[in-house]
């Protein structure tokens, strides 16, 4: 039986709330169907479902808000028995929220992925006296920290947290979201200063060959085809990823985890404040036209509130550009568990000096955030250099 | 096209890049894109928008004629009378 969790769809997010389903019990599901949407602290968001099979339970309902790991849903795999003796345990959570993405993987795409693996989260431990007594409280078992052997919930824990919670005082308003969005996005980046040792590193990229090839190019396209210089930066930036795998990951209880995949998340500013950095899945795989329309459509997705779960949760590296708005050059906070960040600032017109001549040349300042734990600035630099090389050769990428 | 056609066409196409935005309240003579906090992004769409509204193709290169209100209609204008 696979368990469809409240997804954790990135560092800032602690809980979700249920707003709907879009299946019901008895529905067939299909590995990557859309089958509910979530309000968290920064967006609405579409979640996606990482196995086939029938929905035999629906464990949470609409309005519900349920820490990250919560079993939603179960779902019964093709080939698999019914639930039959098996406690559904309706609050039970896959785990504590954990301070890392849960890096699902993405729905079936074109590019063959690693199978889902929502199932096998353990269960929650608590005393049956105890369990009695929160479902009689009316407290979520999930949101209670055990003291017992092996972190068990106990009787005395149940009745703390009941204590703990009459002693609360009345409840405030409900924050709205650009609040609850400066919240996590504050409290994301708080955890990654304290935790990751960044350094930061910046180089000057000569972006004339690369502008005049992109003005020729979209001579040729229709408009709705035409390419922006950004597109151009991300796939650079994937592509000089595949000879840097090191800065292409996570950094996960302790441990570097480059991932094969190079799915680049995008800062996105969002109209009224924030900004998400959802992935645009396999960058380095997509031709520039194909990265365009799935650029276009993820910008206009985001600033709608229709990403869906694997965007936010896939990143493998942010790219940030505040270019547009007059920065010459960005050192961004590195978002957890990622290990880099490459920023670009905006392109201005420099001389430049070479064999003897000085010219004016169209340049834009890359900088590169590493964490120190994953990469050191010899592999930082070397990646800005390939960075640089791929962009004088813009018909290649 | 009169003037005020192209210019609720134009509004059209504005609100569909930045649906926040009140049109009305556009300075016609300064740039629309440090009026409406628009990106390059939202530029492209824009200009999408404004093929589809008046079936005219615009070159990159006439990009800077679009940037306030009074430039959008002029320049619609002109491309219409060239239609």
């Amino acid at each position: 039986m696979a368990k469809f969790l409240m997804p954790q769809l990135g560092a800032d997010m602690s809980a979700g709330k249920l707003l709907q389903w879009r299946k019901k019990a008895g529905d067939r599901v299909q590995r990557g169907d859309i089958i509910a949407d979530v309000e968290t602290d920064k967006a609405d968001i579409e979640v996606e479902v990482f196995s086939t099979g029938t929905i035999e339970k629906i464990l949470i309902q609409p309005g519900e808000k349920v820490p990250v790991g919560t079993v939603m849903a179960l779902i019964r795999e093709e080939g698999k028995p019914a639930i039959g003796e098996v406690s559904p345990l309706p609050r039970e959570r896959a785990a504590p929220p954990a301070p890392t993405v849960t890096a699902q993987p993405p729905p079936p795409r074109a590019v063959p992925s690693t199978p889902a693996a929502a199932a096998g989260a353990p269960r929650l431990h608590i005393s049956p006296v105890a369990k009695k007594l929160a479902a009689d409280l009316g407290i979520d078992p999930a949101t209670i920290s055990g003291t017992g052997p092996g972190s068990r919930i106990t009787l005395e824990d149940v009745q703390r947290a009941a204590q703990t919670r009459t002693a609360k005082p009345s409840p405030v308003p409900e924050m709205d979201r650009a609040a609850r969005m400066r919240q996590a996005i504050g409290a994301a980046m708080a955890r990654s200063k304290r935790e990751i040792p960044h350094y930061y590193l910046s180089t000057t990229i000569d972006m004339s060959r690369a502008l005049a090839w992109l003005a020729q190019e979209n001579l040729k396209r229709s408009v709705e085809d035409r390419l922006v210089y950004g597109v151009l930066l991300l796939k650079a930036v994937a592509l000089a990823l595949r000879q840097f795998p090191e800065l292409n990951g996570f950094f996960v209880e302790g441990k570097a985890t480059p991932k094969p995949d190079v799915h680049v998340g995008v800062a996105i500013s969002l109209r009224g404040g924030g900004l998400v950095a959802p992935a645009l899945h396999n960058t380095d795989r997509q031709g520039l036209g194909e990265l365009m329309r799935s650029f276009r459509d993820l910008v206009q997705r985001a600033r709608a509130g229709t990403l869906r779960s694997s965007e936010l949760g896939d990143p493998t590296i942010t790219v940030t550009s505040l270019g547009e708005q007059g920065v010459e050059a960005v050192f961004g906070v590195i978002y957890p568990p990622q290990v880099a960040l490459v920023g670009f600032g905006k392109i201005v017109e420099s001389p430049r000096a070479s064999e003897g001549q000085v010219t004016a040349r169209r340049v834009i300042t890359a900088t590169l955030s590493g964490d120190h734990r994953v990469s050191d600035g010899h592999r930082g630099g070397l990646f800005l250099a390939a960075v640089e090389r791929l962009l004088q050769e813009p018909d290649q990428l | 096209m009169t003037r005020d056609e192209i210019r609720d066409g134009v509004f059209r196409a504005l609100t569909q890049v930045a649906p926040e935005a009140d049109p009305s309240r556009i300075k016609p003579n300064l740039r629309i894109r440090d009026q409406l906090d628009i990106d390059s992004m939202d530029l492209l769409n824009f200009v999408i928008g404004l093929h589809k509204e008046f079936k005219v193709d615009i070159p990159e290169a006439d990009y800077p004629q679009l940037a306030t209100l009074d430039g959008c209609i002029e320049y619609l204008a002109k491309a219409q009378d060239l239609r």
